[in-house]
């Protein structure tokens, strides 16, 4: 286990150095020009030239290149051309925006698919499941902005029943101490904060959980139905063992396995799903502050962030695929 | 009828003594698929009794799967129906007893064993696992006095070291060593009929041989009664006492082994015989029944083998022989009724080898 923790850990280094090379690339190809950008339409060109100069854009691209590479190598993730502070640090404050977004965008998913997935392979081809079928792919089909634009309306311009924005209102003052809002409040020992910062969490969450849920849904349906006939679960019922026992355990332990692939892979589009609702919901992650970096041409803090983000996904597939090897002990050893 | 001859005595042993431990009477499975309605299982009749053996022969296609589901109760209803029949298990009716009753029958009163090995067990779960969760069921025992039968169990289906292979995953068995596993698991709970649905067909020749035999000892060794379903006569010469021949979900003809085998009444029995390969040789069909299995849509008129059979005569594409109705009356044929004039009797054509087996 440990070897292949190991194997997979290696395998990511070349991932995340093909990576910084696009990225590279990519950010450089971006029309415009940060130090420009820092000082205005307006600066006179030898100003512009100087602080190109100063942030080292003067030089050669590969030189440029190689000297990221270098940083990066002694652990230095740059600085941001607009504020001077390090990415790492800013970083780490966004970060847990964007994890409490989509752990709660997961858990919409992954807590009303599963189930939703069941109830529909409980009697395929009803009315329930057809209704299910249908709620999917509407599901899937409404891109995360429309669907966050249409829940603020409804929900908080017009009933006024949850805040549009903002990851908890300002005038709570809680004290920041891990970034996590739910966690901060709780430790601030300030419960109506807490709930606050739930409320403010139920839409975004929504917006970006509904398309893992419309997959999950489905996938969950599939893959119960499929083990629904396996000979094994004949056997389970030839046992004479009850009906919630057959399902529950001899049933829903092998139909998770494609769900939990499923749950692992949603990771990477929810992470990118993340940059439109924090975008949409002013919510202040990971995601916003890149869209502001791009807006920016603040390359350091596109680059690294990027990066990170890349790593971050790499081990969340890593922990996926241990718990898949958890759940199926056919590739437990291999 | 009078009262008095209704049973007095609550003592299901006094009661049931002379009684046989499974009747099936007149059992009926239909299937409603989109084409229409498929009588997998057409009227059925046939009983055993506690500690006898019962062997299930026929093609493919011809029911015995379905009814051995239909006495498990295991069919999904719909697309399954029991239009008509009884079931008695010790006097009980299976078809019209509540599912929690059905299912302390299942795996402690009768249990079964199934065709594919390699799937019939859940892969997630180890072997001990499996077989610990009908004894902690049924016997209510402790796990870990669920786990010691687990392995006295595989210790008695002949597996080697137990106490290993009881925590091992299926995919980390034989298809031989699973079907072991399925039999251990199956007579956990000491079954009173033990249901084995072609429990060799999916297995190397050598190891049907051994699983066989470790059929026939057990159903010694534990005094349960056996069903044992098969495609294969030469299977049936070699473990079982009675059987019963079913084409196209009808019994054709039934007996004893001896009178089955060496003196076949039923054109499709001497065709079944005629099929099986020698000793040695299993596997390589010699001589089989010529034509298919009639489309379940499109029944032919009179008796559902007249297509196939050699020995068709007139009666036999006008009305439809059913068991009891010839003289003798334990097969399904016109071929034996008083009135016809039977163009040439089916020849009687003992099988050397298999009279061997009989020993
Ligand atoms: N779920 C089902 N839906 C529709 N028809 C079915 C179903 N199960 C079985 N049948 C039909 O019932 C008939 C009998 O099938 P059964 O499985 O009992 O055959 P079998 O004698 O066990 O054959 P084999 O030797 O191949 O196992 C077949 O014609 C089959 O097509
Ligand atoms: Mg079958």
């Amino acid at each position: 286990m440990i070897k292949y923790i190991v194997r997979r850990l290696l395998g990511a280094i070349p991932v995340l150095f093909g990576l910084s090379i696009i990225l590279f690339a990519f950010i450089h190809l971006l029309p415009g020009d940060p130090a420009a950008t820092i000082l205005g339409q307006h600066a006179r060109p030898e100003l512009v030239d100087a602080m190109r100069h100063r942030l080292g854009l003067d030089l050669p691209l590969w030189q440029q290149y190689l000297n990221y590479v270098g940083d990066l190598l002694h652990g230095d993730l740059g600085r941001s051309f607009v504020n001077n502070r390090s990415v790492v640090d800013d970083f780490f404050v966004r970060f847990p925006g964007t994890v409490e977004l989509t752990l709660a965008a997961l858990a919409f998913a992954v807590g009303l698919g599963i189930p939703m997935g069941r109830w529909a392979a409980r009697k395929p081809q009803s009315f329930s499941d057809g209704f299910i079928t249908v709620v999917s792919l509407v599901g899937v089909s409404i891109p995360i902005f429309v669907l966050g634009l249409s829940l603020q309306y409804v929900f908080a311009v017009q009933l006024h029943i949850l805040p549009a924005s903002g990851r908890i209102d300002p005038r709570l003052q809680v004290p920041y101490t891990t970034n996590f809002l739910l966690i901060d409040t709780l430790l601030a020992g300030r419960p109506d904060a807490f709930v606050d910062s739930l409320r403010h969490l139920v839409l975004p969450a929504i917006a970006l959980g509904s398309i893992p849920l419309a997959i999950i849904t489905r996938i969950t349906r599939a893959s119960v139905l499929d083990v629904t006939h396996e000979d094994y679960v004949r056997t389970a019922r030839a046992k004479g063992l009850t009906e919630k026992r057959v399902d529950g355990r001899h049933i829903m332990r092998n139909a998770w396995l494609p769900v939990v692939t499923v749950i692992g892979l949603q990771v990477g589009g929810l992470l990118a799903g993340a940059v439109i609702t924090e975008t949409v919901f002013a919510w202040n992650g990971v995601g916003k502050w890149v869209v502001e970096a791009i807006e920016a041409h603040d390359y350091f803090v596109i680059q690294s962030s990027i990066l990170i983000f890349a790593l971050i996904f790499l081990l969340v597939n890593l922990v996926v695929d241990i718990g898949y090897a958890f759940l199926n002990p056919r590739i437990r050893y291999s | 009828m009078t009262g008095s001859i209704l049973p007095v005595d609550d003592d299901v042993a006094t009661r049931s003594a002379g009684r046989p431990l499974l009747e099936v009477r007149d059992l009926r499975t239909y299937f409603h698929v989109m084409d229409g309605v498929v009588r997998a299982v057409d009227g059925i009749s046939f009983s055993i009794m506690a500690g006898e053996t019962l062997g299930i022969v026929g093609e493919s296609g011809c029911g015995k799967s379905v009814t051995s589901l239909s006495i498990m109760r295991l069919l999904d209803m719909p697309p399954a129906e029991i239009p008509s029949g009884e079931i008695l298990f010790e006097g009980r009716d299976l078809l019209t007893m509540p599912d929690e009753e059905m299912r302390k029958v299942r795996g402690n009163d009768i249990a079964m064993i199934f065709q594919e090995p390699m799937t019939s067990l859940n892969p997630v779960f180890t072997v001990g696992d499996q077989i610990a969760e009908a004894v902690i069921l049924h016997q209510g025992l402790s796990k870990k006095a669920a786990w010691d039968k687990a392995i006295e169990s595989l210790k008695a289906v002949g597996i080697n070291n137990p106490e290993r292979r009881v925590k091992q995953y299926p995919h980390e068995l034989s298809g031989g060593m699973r079907q072991r596993v399925m039999i251990a698991m199956a007579l956990s709970c000491d079954p009173k009929l033990l249901i084995a649905d072609e429990p060799t067909t999916a297995l190397d020749v050598t190891i049907q041989a051994q699983i066989l035999e470790l059929i026939r000892t057990v159903q010694d060794r534990t005094g349960a009664a056996l069903m044992l379903i098969t495609h294969d006569l030469g299977v049936v010469a070699e473990t079982v006492k009675d059987v019963v021949v079913m084409y196209a979900g009808r019994i054709v003809e039934e007996g004893s082994v001896e009178e089955v085998l060496l003196a076949p009444k039923h054109p499709y029995t001497e065709g079944l015989l005629g099929s099986i390969p020698s000793r040695g040789k299993r596997g390589e069909r010699l001589n089989v029944i010529r034509g298919t299995v009639p489309n379940p849509f499109n029944m032919p008129p009179g008796c559902n083998f007249a297509p196939r059979c050699p020995y068709a005569f007139e009666p036999c594409t006008q009305a439809d022989p059913r068991i009891g109705d010839a003289n003798p009356p334990d097969v399904a044929c016109w071929l034996y009724t008083a009135t016809a004039t039977s163009p040439t009797p089916p020849r009687v054509r003992p099988r050397l080898d298999l009279v061997e087996a009989l020993g």
